[in-house]
């Protein structure tokens, strides 16, 4: 085992992979001499070459289809689209192309494209460089969506990602790259050595897509969330004092309904937790799954906590992020209605 | 100039009621252009986007240094495949208008890009057409039956019922898949060629878009990829002259050819005669031997006339003349090819006639057939449960769910 951050733990995994398979090809904005922005994909290039560690122009759109191309032929072609806020211009070949080409052709073609992408806020991005789009790839049939919380999960649902022969789309929430974040911003920086997600195998290993992971079990309360709020909701769970059940989705869809349904259906309350924008929001759609498998169990109705549904502003960050007091506000809520 | 900025807004050269106009056309006398070495620096052969490359004359001989100079044989079995190719848009129209398939969309008037461009690849390249290719899909061995299938979207369609008809691909023939979304398939084929390249092989791609949807966002990021890998790609823009009813102009043709689009990345660009079969194929066998030498990729213009409608969903006597396509100058590529073998005494009116009597059999026969596998009215019909396969590879749960709530109500 290794101590890892996430960028270290998802450099890992491509390495692993690469290392596997010659047909894994790198491809993005600054991936390839520099080693990405974030640093995800540093040294690759020198240990893989130019032409599996390719240096792209900034075109999403033009990067994902290639990406397609690519894998039509053969390739397993790993796409890094610099933030999650650049992926829209790549956004047709996504839904009308890659989510697509298997159902279209029957089989007979496919790309097993991964497209990794950086999201969430509280770096001080603005509306530009802290959006989380997943709920737009959620929507779209055929694709695979995961966001991992931590290095191990990162590292492991990645190679998975990039193994697996459907099209996926990888959301890494940035401000957890360096650090478990319980969502102060005024509380100084933890490293990933201090917790136990911090420690990942030097070598392949995987974590299946599709299967959510409870990150602490609780009775009286159930906390569907991912991402970054995974740490948030733990944190604000403990300053309530409530014995929640903390579920980290991990693979957004195809979704790991009988976790979270039986979770619920035992515990009777639930709080659902994300960063992206509240109105037809991936918490709509967990909501919705819960109240249609637990309608019975539940006591109080289903809290949602979300970004507010304006754009992320600048200056009002940590009003904006959906931080420990709100996420408390609304277990209080659970636990109190009758 | 005036002192104040205004719109320009393109306009047509004719409209419904006027005569004909195709002065806006530039036409190099066939023969004029030299054909320059396949290693030619772009700088040097950047003329070949403004001039246009013809064989055949207006006596239908074939002139110059781009006359692939095929023999007879080859160009009598070309000559098979166009006809083959208009006769099954003919019959399919009619089958259309008679309500027997719910869309179709003829390449009338641009078949030789199809074929002449299929004749110069080798099977082992990928293609990655628009909806106006079927000559690509007949010459490379898909089958009538199987095309007749896909339009009916019956127990023999290779897509299951899932695409319109006309979106067909084909995985043996090496022919991707079509796509509604116009030029989505244009960096595609950048990306493939980029991993023959990668793979070191010597496959390349080529993909086709119309004049119209040069104006699409991928059309550009294709061409911007394939310029910075030099990727063994063939780039074709058909430039029908029509975009359902927007003229070229509306893609921006009115003042540079659309050859010339990738001269500012370096991409040489060729404007052929597209009804020249002999052209099309010289031009394409030029780019696939650069492509095929580490020179990268070409942008080849083949300037043709939609004869047809759009689709079976348009009317073009609504914003065009009647009779525009008979004023065409480049005329019509099977007649074109026709004249030119009768001219060197290789055909003659009556093969003609019995071939263009075979091909239409060959139709019938394979509608006939194709009927068996399922109409729209009479079976054996797909089962709709297959609806929820190949979203996935395995099936997730929730499509299992659905597919059985779906088979719950149908029962």
């Amino acid at each position: 085992m290794a101590q890892m951050n996430m960028i270290d733990a998802i450099r890992s995994a491509h390495d692993v992979v690469m290392a596997k398979d010659p047909n894994v090809v790198v491809l993005g904005e600054d991936v390839g001499y520099f080693g990405g922005v974030f640093r995800c994909t540093d040294g690759l290039q020198r240990k893989y070459g130019e032409h599996r560690v390719l240096d792209a122009p900034i075109a999403e759109g033009g990067i994902i289809a290639a990406a397609i191309g690519m894998g039509v032929n053969g390739l397993r072609p790993v796409a890094e689209i610099q933030f999650a806020d650049y992926i829209y211009p790549g956004f047709d070949q996504v839904a009308s192309e890659l989510a697509r080409l298997r159902y279209r052709t029957c089989g007979d073609y496919f790309s097993p494209v991964t497209i990794r992408t950086p999201c969430g806020g509280g770096i001080r991005g603005g509306q530009t460089h802290s959006q989380s789009p997943e709920g737009i790839f959620t929507h779209v049939s055929g694709i695979t969506t995961v966001m991992p919380s931590n290095p191990y999960d990162a590292k492991g649902l990645l190679i998975s990602a990039i193994e697996s022969d459907d099209p996926v789309v990888f959301f890494e929430p940035k401000r957890i790259y360096n650090g478990p974040f319980d969502g102060d911003p005024n509380k100084p920086a933890v490293p990933w050595t201090t917790h136990p997600k911090g420690e990942v195998p030097e070598d392949y290993f995987t974590v299946p897509l599709g299967i959510a992971d409870i990150v602490k079990p609780g009775s009286e309360l159930t906390i569907i969330t991912y991402g970054t709020l995974v740490h948030v909701a733990q944190a604000a769970a403990r300053l309530t004092g409530v014995d929640a059940e903390i579920i980290d989705v991990r693979t957004l869809a195809p979704l790991d309904v009988s976790t979270l349904a039986d979770s619920v259906c035992k515990t009777g309350r639930c709080l659902i937790a994300h960063e992206a924008t509240r109105f037809s929001g991936f918490g709509a759609e967990l909501a919705a799954t819960v109240q249609e498998n637990c309608f019975y169990s539940l006591e109080a109705p289903i809290e949602r906590v979300a970004g507010w549904d304006t754009p992320y502003p600048h200056a009002f960050e940590w009003q904006y992020f959906p931080g420990q007091k709100r996420i408390a506000a609304g277990i209080r809520k659970v636990m109190e209605a009758q | 100039m005036t002192n104040r900025s205004r719109l320009h807004i393109p306009q047509p050269s004719a409209r419904p009621g006027d005569e004909p106009d195709f002065s806006y056309l530039n036409l190099s006398p066939a023969g004029s252009v030299e054909r320059p070495a396949a290693d030619a620096r772009t700088r040097e052969i950047e003329h070949l986007s403004v001039e246009l490359i013809r064989v055949l004359d207006d006596d239908h001989r074939a002139q110059g240094s781009w006359n692939p100079a095929l023999e007879p044989a080859a160009l009598q079995v070309a000559l098979r495949w166009l006809l083959l190719t208009r006769a099954y848009d003919e019959r399919m129209w009619q089958i259309q208008r008679q309500g027997r398939i719910s869309f179709y969309m003829q390449s009338t008037g641009e078949e030789a890009v199809s074929i002449g461009q299929a004749m110069a690849l080798r099977p082992g390249d990928m293609c990655f057409p628009s909806y106006r290719n079927q000559g690509l899909y007949l010459y490379r061995g898909s089958k009538l039956v199987d095309m007749m299938c896909q339009c009916l979207s019956n127990t023999g369609d290779m897509c299951k019922g899932r695409q319109m008809p006309i979106m067909y691909h084909n995985r043996d023939a090496n022919i991707f898949s079509i796509s509604g979304n116009l030029a989505t398939q244009y960096p595609h084929a950048v990306g493939w060629a980029m991993a023959s390249a990668i793979k070191g092989e010597d496959h390349i791609s080529a993909s086709w878009v119309g004049d119209g949807s040069t104006a699409e966002a991928d059309f550009h990021h294709a061409l911007t990829f394939a310029a910075i890998y030099q990727a063994p790609v063939i780039l074709n823009v058909v430039n029908n002259q029509w975009a359902i009813s927007t003229f070229q102009g509306f893609a921006g043709g009115e003042r540079r050819p659309f050859a010339a689009r990738g001269l500012g990345l370096g991409i040489p660009g060729i404007r052929v005669d597209g009804n020249d079969l002999l052209a099309v194929y010289a031009a394409t066998t030029w780019a696939a031997e650069r492509a095929r030498r580490g020179g990268g990729p070409t942008l080849i213009e083949h300037v043709t006339y939609r004869g047809g409608a759009h689709s079976t969903s348009d009317d073009p006597t609504k914003y065009r003349p009647k009779d525009e396509w008979l004023e065409f100058p480049l005329g019509d590529p099977l007649e074109r090819l026709k004249n030119h073998l009768i001219g060197e005494g290789h055909w003659s009116e009556e093969e003609h006639e019995s071939v263009q009597a075979e091909m239409r059999d060959k139709v019938q026969v394979a509608w006939k057939e194709a009927q068996k596998q399922g109409t729209m009215t009479e079976g054996p019909y797909l089962d709709p449960a297959t609806m929820f396969d190949d979203v996935f590879v395995e099936t997730p749960q929730h499509l299992e769910m659905q597919r059985q709530q779906m088979l719950d109500l149908e029962s």
